[in-house]
């Protein structure tokens, strides 16, 4: 039994802003992966929860007419991998949250949720950083819609006000149309364990494929929140495709990540892995995108 | 202060409704309520698997599963998989051939895993099998033995000779 105070049971997206502002203090639950374990441990026993896993009309990933791909927050982990959409246009994205917990974690855990908690360490937050997704949000009378990096506010904090759900996640066709990408999560088992470090770059070369046209890479757990390293983007772009190039960029990465020591590893670890992992995203995403990275793989 | 639900949903097959506490999860509803002790509270936040059950196909840890959210949905437990005299399945006889089995605890919630992997009918590579098994955490076999008897059960209904 869960030590929880009350729960309501949103039946429509409004009817979930209207319980939050009838009751300010609830905390929203979608697939509970996080927060049911939070109750758990005490974080947030005995509150009342406002439970929006019935709201189907949040599932499912689309394309709209303009292109943009629009991720449904309780979209599942599982949902997510088997989305011919996705594999087709963000297999990037399938490959990150597949590195997320377990088969039953996949199954229950919802991408609102991963990103909506808040954590640097979430194996979606810094493949939708390097894809500039915007994030859906909708109130009691209005939407908005803001870039992920304005979501996240601090650690554990995201923007979202009171009365306030996400509803979906929306790359742009700009965003990853001609682009190619790859995750690595560096941890310490294969499953159920969290991100030491996680990485994401997408590229997009040059027609003749002979130089870095735009590079955008991201960082889980370098940071309070995941992060962009914009130096190192900004070093990148328009220079040649080429094995000096790719170990000078992710040498730039340390002007921008700002990892720190905990249990799971130190700040010095983290630095080092961060630059190695830069490296090796690109030159796999560069070879995905047809460049010639001769002998970096 | 309790508050109690109607939930109403299919469990081994049979539909029936329950007068649930809100604060339940399917583990309790479906160990308390439903007398199904073959789920088994280990970790109870979603990391060992020995809650393990399927609803609608789909593997969850009914630990962090809350029983309000079972409403309409189609359960199967480790007991639903009982032939109609009793019999066991080709998947628990397989453990036990291999001695996949030592204290027992987290067999369930394998099984079921298994018995989703293999309905599928497809041949998977023992690395495809360990990845589908990885929600689970046996402290007794070192899992050589729980792989070995999934993969035997999979290449016995494949018609694969070893």
């Amino acid at each position: 039994m869960y030590d929880i105070k009350a729960i309501y049971e949103a039946k429509t997206i409004k009817d979930a802003s209207r319980l939050l502002l009838e009751h300010k203090d609830a905390q929203i639950i979608a697939g509970g992966s996080d927060v049911l374990v939070q109750v758990r441990e005490g974080k947030r026993a005995g509150k009342e929860l406002v439970s929006i896993y019935g709201l189907d009309e949040l599932r499912g990933v689309k394309i709209l007419p303009n292109g943009d791909i629009k991720i449904g927050s309780l979209t599942s982990f599982s949902r997510i991998i088997g989305s011919d959409i996705i594999k087709e246009h963000l297999p990037v994205l399938a490959y990150a949250v597949e590195q997320v917990g377990s088969p039953q974690i996949r199954n229950i855990g919802t991408i609102g949720g991963n990103t909506c908690n808040g954590v640097t360490s979430a194996d979606s937050a810094s493949t939708l950083f390097a894809y500039d997704a915007m994030i859906e949000i909708s109130g009691m009378d209005y939407e908005r819609i803001i870039p992920i990096s304005e979501f996240y506010i601090s650690a554990g904090k995201v923007d979202l006000k009171e009365g306030e759900i996400q509803t979906a996640i929306i790359i742009k066709k700009e965003s990853y149309e001609g682009y190619f990408g790859r995750y690595i999560k560096y941890a310490m088992r294969e499953a159920l364990d969290i991100a030491t470090t996680g990485c994401s770059v997408n590229v997009k070369l040059s027609p003749d494929k002979k130089y870095f046209e735009d590079v955008r890479i991201a960082y889980g757990v370098a940071g309070p929140v995941p992060m962009r390293a914009v130096n190192a983007e900004n070093f990148i772009k328009g220079k040649e495709v080429n094995e000096e190039n790719i170990d000078s960029f992710a040498n730039e990465v340390l002007n921008d990540v700002r990892p720190r020591d905990s249990w799971r590893a130190s700040k010095a670890f983290r630095s080092h892995i961060g630059v190695v992992m830069a490296a090796r995203c690109l030159s796999r995403a560069t070879e995905l995108a047809g460049g010639d990275v001769d002998g970096r793989l | 202060m309790a508050d109690y639900k109607l939930i109403t949903c299919t469990v081994n097959g049979k539909t029936s409704s329950k007068m649930v506490d809100v604060r339940s999860s399917l583990t309790d509803m479906l160990r308390d309520d439903y007398r199904l002790t073959s789920i088994k509270k280990g970790c109870e936040v979603g990391e060992c698997g020995a809650c393990n059950v399927l609803i609608d196909g789909e593997s969850f840890n009914s630990c962090i599963y809350l029983a309000i959210w079972a409403e309409g949905k189609n359960i199967i437990t480790l007991e639903g998989l009982e032939g109609p005299n009793g019999e066991i399945s080709d998947i628990q006889q397989a453990f036990i051939d291999e001695a996949a089995i030592q204290c027992g605890f987290c067999t369930p919630g394998f099984v079921l895993s298994a018995k989703h992997i293999l309905d599928k009918g497809k041949l998977y590579t023992t690395d495809e099998i360990r990845k589908e098994l990885s929600g689970h955490l046996c402290r007794c076999t070192g899992y050589e033995n729980i792989v070995r008897a999934v993969e035997k059960t999979m290449k016995q209904r494949l018609g694969i000779s070893e």
